[in-house]
């Protein structure tokens, strides 16, 4: 018989599969399961969008794009970053189209990264950065944030991770499971750290249109930056476009045009359909959007409001869709709490620790959910936790 | 339209806490904002948006489009208000198009039915013409969905 230990990849091997799916799986065996736990949003793609798409279904359009992507959406993208960021970006030659902003991560990783190279991650952040980089053959530098500086990357933490093997730092902002963003006053220490270094940075920007109350800020718009800086972004959360697979990266020339041969032969070229769907949300979608940030934002504020008066401290995040409530009081370590609620309760959350081990005695909750749907599960947990404090906290 | 509104649309329900949690007030000024719609008249009812088709009632809708000769001075005004008054009518409005009121009666049978018809619309001085239809399935009222809604199947398939 063959023997697969020999066969594997050692480190495909190692990597530990997602946290987040350990729950989904769990759920999935038990009835009445109320679920808090996905990461994508609950309104269905706009129509014009949709339209978009099947017009082109219709026309024919199903053959291959270029390898960037049709030049069309690369305009469309380059003028909406523009917009969005202040800077723009050649849609020529400093663009690439993407199977979702993961496709993007992915490519700026393996892009930048050799062996034993050194990758910053702060953390609690999205679950593949690390995967990525260990299988790029490079050593992920974990920064621990901490809700006492609102979960924001800071200079000094910054600095005392930095070493003459750092490659590249990651900033996952707006951050998720936290909801975490970074201004432009606490971006400034940071490009001011990596001025004059070779250090590039990826910025994860999957997030940017989901900010609440102010507008969300770019590296890219700071002296110094744009050089080395992967941009990355995509239609998933901003468009609720998750399944269309549709992301992009912006990057200087010099960096880019590695990452488009990885994708040309990975790849070859992004979902063509999508694409054309993708340049309608670019250029006509705004008011869908504002709605759907109109609405995260009311769920936004019920829940950081209910997980308070429940006695469960809660950060009050101003990005992304989730908030990232604190469950030390309990005694429970992340992982037993989000087991017993999910057993007990039928409530469906995923333990903070799952974005890295600082996220331990934090729980993510989305509230890409209707109201209706989230009232019943604040009830729930209101129950759960009345139960544990008359238990006296223990087992049961 | 108005954040307060819409939300007490999709549910009348929410308590002042959860509204005021929503819209980043307080429970006392959604109360006071509650208390001025309700006195300028633009929150004119709180009902329940009921599926008869699960209740213990038998019953049946209908729906019937009347054309009527306007008159004088009131216009329509004084037709739609008698028959707004008729218990069985659930509502009624002034429509564009091929015709002019329209009417919603929620009665015992169809044999109820053609009697409202027959004896109390069709025989208003100024009705010149019914037609009636009947509901088979309603599948979404006043916003609500009647039948199941889609499943949420995001990270099932």
């Amino acid at each position: 018989m063959i023997d697969y230990t020999k066969l594997l990849n050692e480190t495909a091997v190692d990597i530990k599969p997602s946290g987040i799916r350990k729950y989904f799986d769990i759920a999935a065996t038990l009835d009445d399961v109320i679920s808090l736990g996905i990461g994508e949003p609950d309104f269905y793609t706009p129509w014009p969008i949709r339209q978009a798409a099947i017009k082109a279904l219709e026309r024919g359009k199903t053959f291959y794009t270029s390898n960037a992507g049709m030049i069309k959406l690369r305009e469309a993208i380059s003028d909406y970053t523009a917009l969005k960021t202040g800077v723009r970006y050649n849609p020529a030659h400093e663009i690439i189209v993407t199977v979702g902003g993961s496709e993007a991560i992915d490519l700026a990783i393996r892009t930048i990264v050799s062996q034993q190279d050194e990758v910053i991650i702060p953390e609690p952040s999205f679950v593949c950065y690390k995967p990525i980089v260990l299988l790029s053959g490079g050593v992920p530098v974990p920064i621990k944030t901490s809700e006492e500086h609102s979960f924001k990357l800071t200079a000094d933490a910054l600095k005392a991770a930095i070493t003459p093997r750092t490659k590249l730092l990651i900033l996952p902002y707006p951050n998720n499971p936290t909801g975490a963003i970074m201004t432009k006053e606490d971006l400034e220490p940071i490009a001011e750290i990596l001025r004059g270094t070779n250090i590039a940075v990826l910025t994860d920007e999957i997030y940017s249109e989901l900010t609440y109350g102010r507008k969300h800020f770019s590296i890219i718009g700071l002296d110094g930056m744009k050089e080395r800086t992967i941009y990355v972004n995509g239609f998933s959360k901003a468009f609720s476009m998750t399944g269309w697979r549709l992301g992009y990266m912006c990057a200087p020339e010099e960096i880019l045009k590695h990452s488009l041969k990885i994708h040309q032969y990975g790849i070859m070229s992004s979902p063509t359909v999508s694409q054309y769907a993708a340049i309608e949300a670019l250029t006509a979608c705004e008011e869908d959007v504002k709605m759907m940030v109109s609405e995260y934002d009311m769920r936004r504020k019920y829940l950081v409001n209910a997980f308070n008066s429940l006695g469960l401290h809660c950060f009050t995040p101003e990005g992304a869709f989730y908030v990232f409530p604190s469950i030390k009081s309990t005694g429970l370590s992340s992982d037993e709490f989000c087991e017993r609620l999910l057993y007990h309760k039928r409530v469906a959350v995923i333990p903070g620790n799952a974005f890295g081990d600082c996220g331990e005695g934090f729980v993510r909750v989305s509230y890409a959910y209707s109201i209706n749907h989230l009232r019943e599960a604040i009830k729930r947990i209101g129950e759960f936790l009345t139960e544990l404090k008359n238990n006296g906290y223990k087992d049961n | 339209m108005d954040k307060l509104l819409s939300l007490l649309k999709t549910n009348a329900r929410l308590s002042n806490q959860e509204l005021a949690a929503m819209l980043g007030t307080t429970a006392e000024e959604v109360d006071d904002r509650i208390k001025e719609l309700e006195r300028k008249g633009i929150i004119k009812g709180y009902t329940a948006i009921v599926d008869e088709e699960l209740t213990q009632n038998d019953g049946i809708a209908a729906y019937i489009e009347l054309s009527v000769t306007p008159k004088a001075q009131v216009g329509y005004d004084d037709i739609a208000r008698l028959i707004a008054s008729y218990p069985e009518v659930e509502s009624i409005s002034l429509m564009s198009g091929g015709y002019d009121l329209a009417v919603t009666l929620r009665c015992k049978n169809i044999k109820d039915a053609s009697q409202i018809v027959a004896q109390r619309l069709a025989t208003i001085d100024g009705v010149i013409s019914t037609s009636t239809h009947f509901f088979l399935q309603k599948y979404k009222e006043n916003g609500i969905m009647l039948v199941d809604p889609m499943p949420d199947e995001r990270g099932q398939e």
